[in-house]
C-alpha cells in the first residue's frame, strides 16, 4: 500500500511540477498575476506530495517492507535503527528521491520567501518546476524507488556495511543540499534572464541566501565525505582525486566564484552577464557531478551505484538544461547594460582574480577528471590522472589565489589603494616569514612546500585576524568573510601537515610484540573476535605506551558483514586535536600475526575543522542577510559607502 | 614472487628470547629508513591496476601487496627509481603511472591548465582595461553597502 501511495504521490508532483513551468513561466509577464498565484499554488502542492512519497519510502524502509525492491534489496531487518533510515538514499532510486525531495524544499522557500518581487519569483518557480519535472520523469520511467518485488524475500540484502557508518549517513543529504542549492541560484538567474531589466537587476540580491546555503552544505558535504574516507578506507588519507571527490569539488570551486562574483554584481552592477553564466554554470557542473557517479563511466572509492542507461537519461537532462540556459543566455544576456567602471585597483578586480584562479582551478579538476575518459573513448589508450598531476597544477593555481585572499576585503570599490590596503597587514606579512623560517629550522624532514604552505597560512589567519578586530560589531558581511577566510588557513595548516610531516608504519605484529610510529610506542595484546547485530568481528587490542605503563587502549577491527558478505576495516584513531594516532588492522598472517597499519598525521582535524569554520562563515553572512532584510532597491536610498 | 626477506624460524626465535620483541616490519620494509622512504615514495606513484583509484601504497589488496614486494626488491637491486617506473610501465601501461608521461597524447592535458589560466587571465585583463574607461551607468552608480 505504502509503494502505490509514494508512486501515486510522485505522479501527482509531476502534474503539479507541470503547471508549475507554464504557470510560473507565463506569471513573467507582468499582466499574469493569476498565473503567478497557480505557480506558488502549484509549487506548495509539489512540495507537499514529495514530502508525502518520500514520506512513503521512509516508512516501508522502517518497517522492512521487502514487498519493494528498492527495501529488499538494500535493507535487511538486522540492521540499525539509523541505517535502516539512511538506508533510504544508500541506493540511486533513493538517493534520486532524496534529490528531489531537497529540490522540493527549495522550491517551496523561493515560494513562501519571493524574494525579487512577484515576477522574478514566479519565472524562478518556472524553471524550477520545469527541473522538478525533468527529474520525476527521470524518477518515474527509470528509477522508481517504489517498484514491487514478487514474491517477496524474508529477508533483505542489506545496506553496503561501508555506508553503515554515521559520516556515510549524513553524507549524501548534506552534499544534495549543495548540489540542488544550486538550482534556485540556477533558477533565479534563468528568471533574470526571462523576465529582463529592471527586475532582472534583482536577482543576484534576490539569489543569495541560497547561494550561500547551498555553499555552505557542498562545503560541509565535502568536508564529510574526506573525512568519512579518511576513517573508514583505512590508508590515512583524506583526498584523493577521484572521480566523484573531484565531482562535488568542481560545483564547490563555481559556487565559491559565484559568491564573490555576485557580490560585484549586486554591490556595484558590475560583471553582470558573467555572474549569470556562473550560476548557470555552476548547477551545470552539479548535474555533471551527478552524471559521472552514476553513469558508470568511471570507477571509484565512493560510487554506489552505475548504469549507463540512466546515464544516457542524464545526459539528455543535462543537454536540456544546460543547453537552454546557455541559450537563453546568448539571446537575452546581450540586453543587459554593460558593467560600472572601476580601476585597475579596486574590489572590483580583486573579484574578478578571485574569479580568474577558481575558474582556472575547476577547469584543471574537470580536465584532470575527464582526460582519461576522453582519450579512453577515442583511442583505447588509458592513462590514470592522479595526486602528482594536480599537486603540480591545481596547487599552484589555488595557492596564488590563496596569496591575494587577504587583499580584496581591504580594497575599496571602484577606485582602491594597494599600499593602504597592504600596510595595516604588514602583521601578517611578519608572521608569514617567521613562520616560514621556524618550520624550515624545525619540522623534519625539512620541506620547502611544507614551508610555503605554513607562511601561506600566517597570512592568511592574521589578516583575518586584522579583519575581524577591525570589524567587530560593524559590518556582518566582512566580519563573515573574514572568519570563512580563516578557515582556509586552517584547513590549509592540516592539509599541509598531514601530507608532509606523516609518519607510517606498516608492520606485522604478534601478540607481545611492540612497534613505534612517530612519537608513539605501541603494543599489541592480539586479536578476539566479536560478534555484532549484523556482522562478526576480529578485534585487535593495541596498547599506546607511555614507558611501561600502558596510557591508552585502542582496537582496530576488521568486520565481515554475513549478509552482504563483505569486509570492512574499523579504523581506530586517537585524536589530540592537534595530531592523530590512526591504526588499521590487516590481514591474519597466522599464529596469532597481524599485519597493521599506523599513520600519525600531523595536525589531520584542522583539514575538517576549517571547513567548518569556512561554513561558519558562510552561516554569519546569511544570518546578517535575513535578520537586515535586504531591502527591495527601487525604493531603497543609495548608501553611500565611506571607503575605509 | 618471493614473498618475503625476513625468515620465520628467526622471528620466532626473536619471540622466545625477549617477549617485548619489536615487530616484524611489513614482510617487505627496509630497515634504512632512507631507502624505506624512497619505497614509499614510489609506491604512491604507482596505481593499484585492479582498486579504484588507490596507489598500491595504499591499497589492501593481494595484488598490491605483491608489486610492493617488487618496489622493494628492484630498489635492493640498486634500480633508480626512473627505471623502477619505467619497469612497471612496461608490464602494466601508463595506467600504472599516477602521473600521467608527457607524450603526444597528453600535452594538451598537462598544459590545459594553464592555459585556461592565461585565457581567464587576459580575459579579465580586457574586462579591467574597459571598465575603466566606461561611462557609469544611472542605475549602477549608487554604491550601496553590502
Amino acid at each position: 500500500m505504502t509503494g502505490e501511495l509514494g508512486q501515486l504521490a510522485l505522479c501527482f508532483a509531476l502534474a503539479l511540477s507541470l503547471v508549475m513551468a507554464n504557470a510560473g513561466i507565463l506569471g513573467a509577464r507582468d499582466i499574469n498575476a493569476t498565473a503567478r498565484r497557480i505557480a506558488n499554488g502549484a509549487a506548495m502542492g509539489m512540495t507537499v506530495f514529495i514530502l508525502l512519497a518520500f514520506g512513503a519510502l521512509t516508512y516501508a524502509y522502517l518497517t522492512s517492507d521487502f514487498s519493494l525492491r528498492a527495501v529488499a534489496n538494500y535493507s535487511s531487518t538486522a540492521q540499525p535503527l539509523i541505517y535502516k533510515v539512511s538506508a533510504v538514499w544508500s541506493n540511486h532510486e533513493g538517493s534520486m528521491l532524496l534529490w528531489m525531495l531537497v529540490m522540493a524544499l527549495y522550491t517551496g522557500a523561493i515560494a513562501l520567501a519571493g524574494r525579487g518581487g512577484e515576477r522574478l519569483t514566479s519565472a524562478a518557480l518556472g524553471v524550477m518546476g520545469l527541473l522538478a519535472a525533468a527529474f520525476l520523469l527521470f524518477i518515474l520511467f527509470t528509477s522508481s524507488p517504489f517498484l514491487r518485488f514478487d514474491p517477496a524475500p524474508f529477508e533483505g540484502a542489506g545496506l553496503n556495511p561501508l555506508l553503515q557508518d554515521p559520516g556515510a549517513a549524513v553524507h549524501p543529504p548534506m552534499l544534495y543540499f549543495g548540489y540542488v542549492g544550486l538550482s534556485a541560484s540556477f533558477a533565479y538567474a534563468a528568471a533574470a534572464l526571462i523576465v529582463g531589466r529592471p527586475e532582472s537587476e534583482n536577482w543576484a540580491r534576490a539569489a543569495r541566501p541560497f547561494m550561500l546555503v547551498a555553499w555552505m552544505a557542498l562545503t560541509c558535504g565535502i568536508a564529510l565525505g574526506s573525512w568519512w574516507a579518511y576513517y573508514t578506507l583505512g590508508w590515512g588519507g583524506f583526498w584523493f582525486w577521484d572521480a566523484v571527490e573531484n565531482a562535488s569539488l568542481m560545483p564547490w570551486l563555481v559556487a565559491t566564484a559565484l559568491l564573490h562574483s555576485a557580490l560585484a554584481t549586486e554591490t556595484r552592477g558590475a560583471f553582470r552577464a558573467w555572474t549569470l553564466l556562473l550560476a548557470i554554470l555552476a548547477f551545470s557542473l552539479s548535474l555533471i557531478g551527478t552524471f559521472l557517479v552514476r553513469s558508470g563511466l568511471t570507477t571509484s572509492v565512493h560510487s554506489f551505484a552505475s548504469d549507463p542507461t540512466r546515464g544516457f537519461f542524464i545526459l539528455v537532462l543535462i543537454a536540456l538544461a544546460v543547453g537552454g540556459a546557455l541559450a537563453l543566455f546568448a539571446w537575452r544576456a546581450p540586453t543587459l547594460k554593460g558593467g560600472a567602471a572601476f580601476e585597475p585597483v579596486s574590489r572590483e578586480t580583486a573579484l574578478l582574480l578571485n574569479n580568474v584562479f577558481l575558474v582556472a582551478a575547476c577547469a584543471t579538476v574537470f580536465i584532470g577528471t575527464l582526460y582519461p575518459m576522453a582519450l579512453d573513448a577515442l583511442t583505447g589508450q588509458k592513462i590514470t590522472v592522479g595526486p602528482p598531476f594536480f599537486a603540480v597544477t591545481f596547487a599552484p593555481i589555488f595557492f596564488a589565489l590563496l596569496a591575494l585572499v587577504p587583499l580584496g576585503p581591504r580594497l575599496s570599490w571602484r577606485k582602491g589603494d594597494l599600499k593602504e590596503a597592504i600596510k595595516p597587514l604588514y602583521p601578517a606579512l611578519g608572521v608569514a616569514a617567521l613562520a616560514a623560517v621556524v618550520v624550515l629550522a624545525v619540522a623534519s624532514p625539512r620541506s620547502l612546500a611544507g614551508a610555503g604552505a605554513f607562511a601561506m597560512a600566517g597570512w592568511l589567519l592574521v589578516s583575518s585576524v586584522i579583519e575581524i578586530r577591525k570589524r567587530r560589531g560593524a559590518r556582518t558581511a566582512a566580519f563573515a568573510a573574514a572568519i570563512a577566510h580563516a578557515g582556509l588557513a586552517v584547513s590549509l595548516l592540516g592539509i599541509a601537515g598531514t601530507t608532509v610531516w606523516r609518519s607510517e608504519a606498516l608492520v606485522l605484529v604478534g601478540p607481545g610484540e611492540k612497534l613505534t610510529v612517530g612519537p608513539y610506542t605501541l603494543r599489541f595484546d592480539g586479536v578476539t573476535d566479536v560478534d555484532g547485530p549484523n556482522y562478526r568481528g576480529a578485534r585487535a587490542t593495541i596498547d599506546l605506551m607511555d614507558g611501561d605503563a600502558v596510557k591508552a587502549v585502542m582496537h582496530p577491527e576488521q568486520r565481515i558483514y554475513s549478509a552482504e558478505g563483505q569486509d570492512v576495516s574499523v579504523t581506530a584513531i586517537r585524536t589530540t586535536g592537534l595530531r592523530d594516532l590512526y591504526l588499521a588492522l590487516g590481514d591474519d598472517r597466522g599464529q596469532g600475526r597481524w599485519t597493521l597499519r599506523a599513520y600519525v598525521s600531523p595536525l589531520a582535524p584542522l583539514i575538517w575543522l576549517g571547513a567548518l569554520v569556512m561554513a561558519l562563515g558562510g552561516a554569519l553572512s546569511l544570518a546578517g542577510r535575513l535578520r537586515a532584510r535586504a531591502p527591495e532597491p527601487k525604493s531603497a536610498p543609495a548608501v553611500a559607502l565611506a571607503a575605509e | 614472487m618471493t614473498k618475503a626477506f625476513w625468515s620465520k624460524p628467526l622471528l620466532l626465535a626473536l619471540l622466545l628470547v625477549t617477549n617485548t620483541a619489536m615487530a616484524a616490519p611489513a614482510p617487505d620494509a627496509f630497515s634504512d629508513p632512507a631507502l624505506e622512504a624512497r619505497a614509499h615514495a614510489l609506491q604512491r606513484q604507482l596505481r593499484c591496476p585492479v582498486c579504484k583509484g588507490q596507489s598500491i601504497d595504499e591499497s589492501g589488496a593481494d595484488l598490491a601487496t605483491d608489486l610492493r614486494h617488487r618496489v622493494h626488491e628492484l630498489i635492493g637491486q640498486g634500480r633508480s627509481d626512473a627505471e623502477i617506473r619505467e619497469y612497471f610501465r612496461a608490464r602494466y601501461g601508463d595506467f600504472i603511472l599516477m602521473q600521467p608521461p608527457l607524450e603526444a597524447v597528453t600535452w594538451l592535458l598537462w598544459l590545459a591548465p594553464f592555459l585556461v589560466l592565461g585565457g581567464a587571465g587576459a580575459v579579465a585583463w580586457t574586462v579591467v582595461s574597459r571598465a575603466k574607461n566606461a561611462r557609469e551607468s544611472n542605475d549602477s552608480a549608487e554604491i550601496a553597502d553590502f
